[in-house]
């Protein structure tokens, strides 16, 4: 074996343990939000919840709600009656009346435009972020979140979770100062879905801000494996090809 | 029909027409059909045709985007969302475009270090290198320019960073700054300027120095893997013996390698567009925030070696252009390899254990600082930084020396080749 033939192997690999570097370090913070964007039912009890309870103060101005009923086939009667309720058009993207500049004065930061918010930050930290909620009357809500410490966002759904108080324990920390730590949430006060009822909700929800985060996605993973199986045949015969021609050379 | 005046056979019709206006046929001859390329190219060899690949690709999936984009503060970013949206096949043209700006580095890499392995740069290729590593320039400053037009925070965050590199020159370096941005901060008069740059004078310029490279090459002619040189030894009809027609031989060689490329390509653009936040980085879903900065900044995966090694060196004399300055000497040095290689031969295959060795620790410097430049410059990184750029650097500065003194395999008079 000549040494160069070792070299493609080399570089291949160095190419490849470069991203999985990455990978092996992002992967993992937060527990998988086992959403499913081909699940429309899911879809559609999401968009149901985020009309419900995030539109009220999020937009996602870049998201058109004829496009949501195309792609969850939702009837446009049906979108007008249920999912919408402004005086929008079917064909206009879903904005909101909260101005900014109140938003800021009353809670000290405008809410995000939710569009992109799967893609900003990962739907697992959504899940995240939307089970970690606890009681803390030191804070102006009343409310704290593990996953967004300080968060301005008030419990919005505690009515369906309940409300939850976080378990610190004492760790010793740097220079014998002993510090606290999260340890585990306890539901101190029902709300109208059980756990599990509520996991099922935050799921829907965030299987629907990561289908509006790329609409496009279910479909471009349709279309590549269809890509895919072409170029395979394409390369199949430009290979034929290529050793028909080389035949002559010696 | 053709016919025969002077004993040389004339086409007629439209093809000859032309022929006798304009010297297509000669062109055709001289750069496609009777270029002798050695027949003993491996596979290192296919990354220059995939890169004027991705050359044309990269320009015509651009053009179908600025007929969409917005270069305005107000409206860049919600122009992109508009195509990744609403315009038909939108999404598609802008992630071979988002995607095909990282293939281009990584073809071009390779593309490198092919000319490393097998000494590509030495006498007569000198310019065919020269060229290259300018074309290798404006391929960073086209990359750079493109990352600022979706106008995400790390779009805004990252050309704030790299801009500032140049406020680092002593008394110069503040009005350098402000030329460049044209205002005091990155703003929408940067952000014009900059698509500017990135859809007209750039391609236009890398166009133009993409024929230059090619014209460098066909006048000395193409080396290979054996580092001979096949004009030593031509027939009786003055052809190298070891050459072969470009076209037909290597034009189907390299569709099937397009092929196989595509394949690659493809499969990351319709299945992981943002190849896990290294092609299309999270804080870019956010709009730009004077107020507000990622959580980390880091340049895309194909500036880090060169960040990695700024972030290296330490500010000393009151400023920190020492980084500045060794980031552009790392990118300078390549220019020079062509004088300060002095082995006697030129394939990696010939050349002794010191080189080998040599090139092996570059390639790994350049890995390992390359991950550094992606990680906050906090626990094992900075010193791992430190010592690869002094590695990175001895591979270029010793040269003269090791490869000098290494020894050498005797170099064969014909090139080797196994027939398939």
């Amino acid at each position: 074996m000549r040494t160069d033939k070792l070299w493609p192997a080399l570089a291949a690999y160095a190419l490849l343990a470069l991203p999985l570097a990455s990978l092996a370090e992002e992967g993992g913070a937060y527990p998988p939000a086992g959403n499913d964007i081909r699940n429309h039912a899911s879809l559609q009890r999401g968009a149901r919840n985020f009309m419900n309870y995030c539109s009220g103060c999020h937009s996602a101005k870049y998201v058109r709600y004829n496009r949501i009923a195309k792609d969850l086939g939702i009837p446009e009667a049906e979108l007008k009656a249920n999912l919408m309720f402004t005086s929008e058009k079917t064909f206009e993207t879903i904005n909101i009346a909260l101005r900014p500049e109140d938003a800021k004065k009353w809670f000290g930061t405008a809410p995000p435009d939710l569009s992109l918010i799967a893609r900003a930050r990962g739907s697992d930290y959504l899940a995240a972020f939307l089970h970690s909620f606890y009681a803390d009357p030191s804070r102006p809500t009343g409310v704290n979140n593990t996953v967004l410490v300080g968060t301005a966002m008030p419990h919005v759904l505690a009515e369906l979770q309940g409300v939850q108080t976080a378990v610190f324990r004492t760790v010793p920390g740097e220079g014998g100062v002993s510090k606290s730590e999260f340890e585990k949430f306890e539901l101190t006060q029902p709300g109208a879905l059980s756990p599990e009822k509520y996991e099922d909700f935050v799921r829907d929800t965030v299987n629907f801000l990561q289908y509006i985060g790329e609409p496009v996605e279910a479909q471009r993973r349709d279309l590549g494996i269809w890509v895919t199986l072409f170029l395979l045949v394409f390369s199949a015969f430009a290979y034929l090809l290529y050793k028909e021609y080389w035949r002559d050379v010696h | 029909m053709g016919t025969e005046i002077d004993g040389k056979s004339q086409a007629g019709g439209l093809w000859g027409w032309i022929t006798e206006r304009f010297p297509i046929d000669e062109m055709l001859k001289e750069h496609v059909t009777e270029y002798w390329t050695p027949k003993n190219f491996n596979f290192w060899y296919i990354f220059g045709v995939i890169s004027g690949f991705v050359l044309v690709l990269q320009l015509v999936t651009g053009m179908f985007l600025t007929m969409s984009y917005k270069p305005s503060a107000a409206e860049a970013f919600g122009s992109v969302e508009y195509i990744m949206r609403d315009v038909e096949w939108g999404w598609l043209i802008r992630y071979l475009h988002s995607t095909g700006a990282s293939a281009f580095f990584i073809v071009v890499y390779l593309h490198m270090f092919r000319a490393l392995l097998y000494g590509s740069y030495r006498a007569p290729r000198e310019l065919v290198w020269i060229f290259g590593m300018v074309i290798y320039l404006a391929l960073m400053a086209e990359a750079f320019l493109g990352y600022l037009l979706p106008w995400g925070n790390m779009s805004y965050w990252g050309a704030q960073v790299i801009v500032s590199l140049f406020g680092t020159f002593p008394v110069i370096g503040d009005a350098l700054v402000e030329w460049i941005r044209g205002d005091y901060y990155i703003s929408d008069i940067t952000l014009n300027r900059f698509f500017a740059l990135h859809v007209a004078v750039v391609p236009i310029v890398l166009v133009f120095l993409a024929v230059a490279h090619i014209l460098a090459l066909h006048k000395v002619g193409s080396l290979n893997p054996d580092g001979v040189e096949i004009w030593d030894e031509t027939d009786e009809r003055g052809i190298p013996k070891d050459g072969i027609a470009f076209h037909p031989y290597f034009t189907v060689k390299d569709l099937f390698y397009i092929a196989l490329f595509m394949l690659i390509f493809c499969g990351i653009v319709f299945f992981a567009p943002t190849f896990n936040g290294l092609f299309l980085e999270a804080p870019n879903f956010e709009p730009a925030n004077a107020m507000q900065t990622p959580p980390h900044i880091a340049p895309v995966w194909y500036f880090t070696p060169f960040y990695a090694m700024l972030r290296a060196v330490p500010s000393f004399l009151g400023t920190q252009v020492w980084g500045v300055l060794v980031m552009f000497a790392a990118i300078a040095l390549l220019f020079f390899l062509p004088w300060i290689d002095r082995s006697p031969v030129k394939s990696i295959r010939y050349k002794g254990p010191v080189t080998k060795l040599a090139l092996a620790v570059f390639a790994v410097s350049f890995v390992v600082l390359g991950v550094c430049g992606m990680k906050p410059a906090v626990g094992i990184y900075p010193t791992l930084a430190r010592v690869f750029t002094v590695l990175y650097f001895a591979f270029f500065l010793l040269m003269p020396w090791y490869s000098r003194i290494d020894s050498v395999k005797p170099v064969p008079k014909r090139v080797t080749y196994h027939a398939h």
